[in-house]
């Protein structure tokens, strides 16, 4: 095993060894869930504090879970009723994340780049549990996993991901993640809600661009549907979601033009009937669920990695 | 002038374009501060913007700048720039006559462009009346929206809302439009794209009134610098010297764009479409810029680091020397009208390598994304009128060197 990383804020430049380092260690962790008594000793007397400065409950109770798996004290930092919402600033709950001592701040803000902030100014190891539209690293990792569970080696295989790339960390994860794992992304969508530099022939090695939603999904491997947040209609990026749903949702009869029994995820939370059809989401394809559990596995993983036996020693350090 | 060798000997600078942040924002820069950096740059003369709190839009608050700023012994002379419309809010006039008698270099409403056209126009023709330019900061705000970088792959990766670059050449179509239509001249400052420069070589040479500046971060720095990248475009990316990702000492507006841009710029600067090289030097206090980079004030401390920054372009061979020191002279005297101040003068030591530091820098913005780095040339000697001050303090008599 080759781990050196301190701080886990984007995939962007992780080699397939250290996905395939996190991946295996999720395997492991898989087991501890299987357990009867799911709890592990190795973070025990570890502080891991989850700063959550955007509202979540998925992503912070998989966090939450993951840590209490492997013994490790949690302690919350939320928007709601803390400091954040009173007008503290960043530059302030550092300074506290900092004094409070944790060994892992696991946080999730508003403002991309806001991790890199953090790691800059605090010794704790620092998660990135999503940052704007910039980054989601752990979801990244927990949709490779299901997909190579699901698929086995995704070396060659074709993912399509469908929707509001621009705004998605969700998107970039995932492509980051699954591009040095040899599978190859079709993204589909709306132009307005696709960065127009990679619809514009600038995407990342290994990413094509597709409007027609049934063209891309068309002999294709598996499908991730994003969540659709109704504020783009609002802003003038879309018409109407009426339409948005017949032209990019996730229909069955799309289903039915990937390769047979081919996998359906989606991050959540959903908007069925929007995004995707409610038939589709809980049919036989959907490995919607799966991804919630494999969530807490990953994030097992990666609280060991970085605070357990075999982590880097807090040294200076570039992020 | 002396343009050969390793100290060489030329006018005091002239800045179009600096954010000298007083009366209101002293926090972050005073007009002695200021003064002080400008010289320690190599800016014998400095134009003070007028977004400042007031915005400067009065008779009274123009002489009370050339009250306030510091004697030439402290630094450099500070010519105010009073503001096109009254509080910079791009609803009615500012009184332009009466501010171009009581002493405004120039008309601008600076980080506002004027958004209301017809407006725009009333100004140029009015500024042309009161003999003097409207300097104009070109952009369409409804198409740079909420952007915070430049609008690219770079932007696309970070996940970062961009201004594209047609949101400023829109902008300055129409005002070469209006240029034109009107015969009053307007400068455009910081062009920052490919696009921009082309549109300006071709008014030039149908014959609008129309001149433009660059900056010095502008021509060394891409958006890259936003992900981390500290190569100068002249120099190949190096490992060792990245930065981290997000900083937000690399927001400014316009934003850094890409190497093509970049290069556009120059060749406009060589060829003549580029009249002026402006710092737009923008000092913030820490707590305006050690936030999340979307919460962060745009802008880069220019003064003090302008003279490494465009040498690194003339070493590179994208133009020649006496070109980038017209640009920096006689270029910026030309768009106010005026004659360049005789008998200041500054001496660069083109060799000198330094460590930008917060110590570094008389400026109390110590925002760049310089800092730390090491940097080639630096000015020497500089001098307004008698008064020579080296590495920007005083010296009590004229100093022989060679």
């Amino acid at each position: 095993m080759n781990w050196t990383r301190r701080h886990v804020l984007d995939t962007d430049d992780w080699s397939r060894d250290e996905i395939d380092t996190v991946l295996d260690q999720t395997r492991a962790m898989t087991e501890i869930l299987h357990r009867p008594i799911r709890r592990a000793p190795p973070l025990r007397g570890r502080t891991v504090i989850l700063f959550f400065a955007e509202a979540s409950t998925r992503t912070r109770v998989s966090f939450e879970l993951a840590a209490k798996a492997l013994s490790a004290d949690v302690t919350n930092i939320t928007a709601s009723g803390s400091s954040v919402e009173k007008g503290e600033s960043l530059y302030d709950t550092v300074r506290t994340l900092q004094a409070l001592g944790g060994d892992v701040v696991v946080m999730r803000h508003a403002s991309s780049g806001a991790p890199y902030f953090v790691a800059e100014r605090t010794d704790a190891a620092v998660i990135n549990a999503g940052d704007g539209w910039h980054a989601h690293p752990t979801q990244g990792l927990l949709d490779a996993y299901t997909l190579r569970d699901a698929l086995g080696d995704l070396d060659g295989k074709r993912v399509v991901i469908v929707g509001d790339v621009m705004h998605s960390r969700v998107a970039r994860s995932d492509i980051n993640t699954l591009i040095p794992l040899g599978a190859r992304v079709t993204l589909s969508g709306p132009p307005t809600l696709i960065p127009t530099a990679w619809r514009c022939g600038q995407l990342p090695p290994g990413v094509t661009y597709e409007s027609d939603l049934d063209r891309a999904v068309e002999g294709a491997d598996a499908v991730i549907a994003l969540r659709l947040q109704r504020e783009r209609q609002e802003s003038g990026l879309l018409p109407s979601l009426r339409e948005y749903s017949r032209v990019w949702g996730l229909t069955s009869d799309r289903v039915a033009r990937m390769r047979p029994g081919a996998p359906v995820m989606h991050p959540g939370p959903m908007n069925e009937g929007v995004e995707i059809d409610a038939a589709v989401a809980h049919g036989s394809q959907s490995l919607i669920e799966k991804q919630v559990t494999n969530g807490v596995a990953v994030r097992m993983a990666l609280l060991y990695l970085l605070a357990g036996a075999g982590a880097p020693a807090p040294v200076e350090e570039r992020v | 002038m002396k343009l050969e060798g390793r100290y060489i000997e030329v006018p005091g600078f002239m800045d179009l374009h600096a954010h000298l942040r007083e009366p209101g924002f002293e926090e972050s820069e005073t007009l002695a501060t200021g003064a002080r950096a400008a010289l320690h740059g190599g800016f014998t003369t400095v134009c003070a913007m007028p977004n400042t709190n007031p915005a400067i839009d009065t008779p009274g608050l123009v002489q009370e700048i050339y009250t306030r700023a510091p004697g030439w012994a402290e630094g450099a002379r500070v010519w105010p720039i009073a503001s096109i419309t009254r509080g910079r809010k791009g609803k009615e006039l500012a009184d332009l006559v009466e501010l171009a008698e009581a002493g405004a270099v120039a008309f601008s409403d600076d980080g506002y462009p004027v958004d209301d056209a017809r407006l725009f126009r009333s100004a140029l023709e009015y500024a042309g009346s009161a003999g003097r330019v409207v300097i104009e900061h070109p952009q369409d705000l409804s198409l740079s929206a909420k952007g915070v970088m430049h609008e690219g792959a770079v932007s696309a990766r970070l996940g970062l809302p961009g201004m594209p670059a047609s949101a400023e050449e829109i902008a300055v179509a129409r005002d070469i439009a209006l240029a034109k239509m009107t015969g009053a001249r307007v400068h455009l400052t910081h062009l920052s794209t490919a696009r921009s420069i082309d549109l300006v070589r071709r008014a030039k040479v149908d014959g609008a009134p129309i001149t433009c500046d660059v900056t010095p971060h502008h021509l060394a720095m891409t958006d890259e610098w936003v992900a981390g990248s500290r190569a100068f475009v002249w120099e190949v990316e190096d490992e060792g010297l990245h930065g981290v990702a997000y900083d937000s000492s690399t927001k400014v507006n316009p934003p850094l764009r890409t190497r093509a841009d970049v290069r556009a710029l120059w060749a406009g600067l060589a060829d003549g479409t580029v009249d002026v090289i402006a710092t737009d030097h923008a000092p913030h206090a820490s707590t305006r810029k050690d936030v999340e980079f979307d919460q962060a004030a745009f802008g880069i401390s220019g003064l003090e680091t302008a003279v490494p920054l465009v040498l690194g372009g003339v070493r590179a061979g994208w133009a020649p020397l006496s070109t980038v020191i017209a640009a920096l002279t006689t270029g910026p005297a030309r768009v106010l009208g005026i004659e360049l101040p005789e008998g200041d003068q500054i001496t660069i030591d083109t060799e000198a390598e330094w460590i930008v530091t917060p110590e570094s820098f008389f400026s109390l913005g110590k925002n760049t994304p310089l800092m730390g780095r090491s940097l080639t040339g630096r000015v020497d000697i500089a001098g307004v009128g008698l008064t020579k001050r080296r590495g920007g303090r005083r010296v009590a008599e004229t100093i022989s060197r060679h």
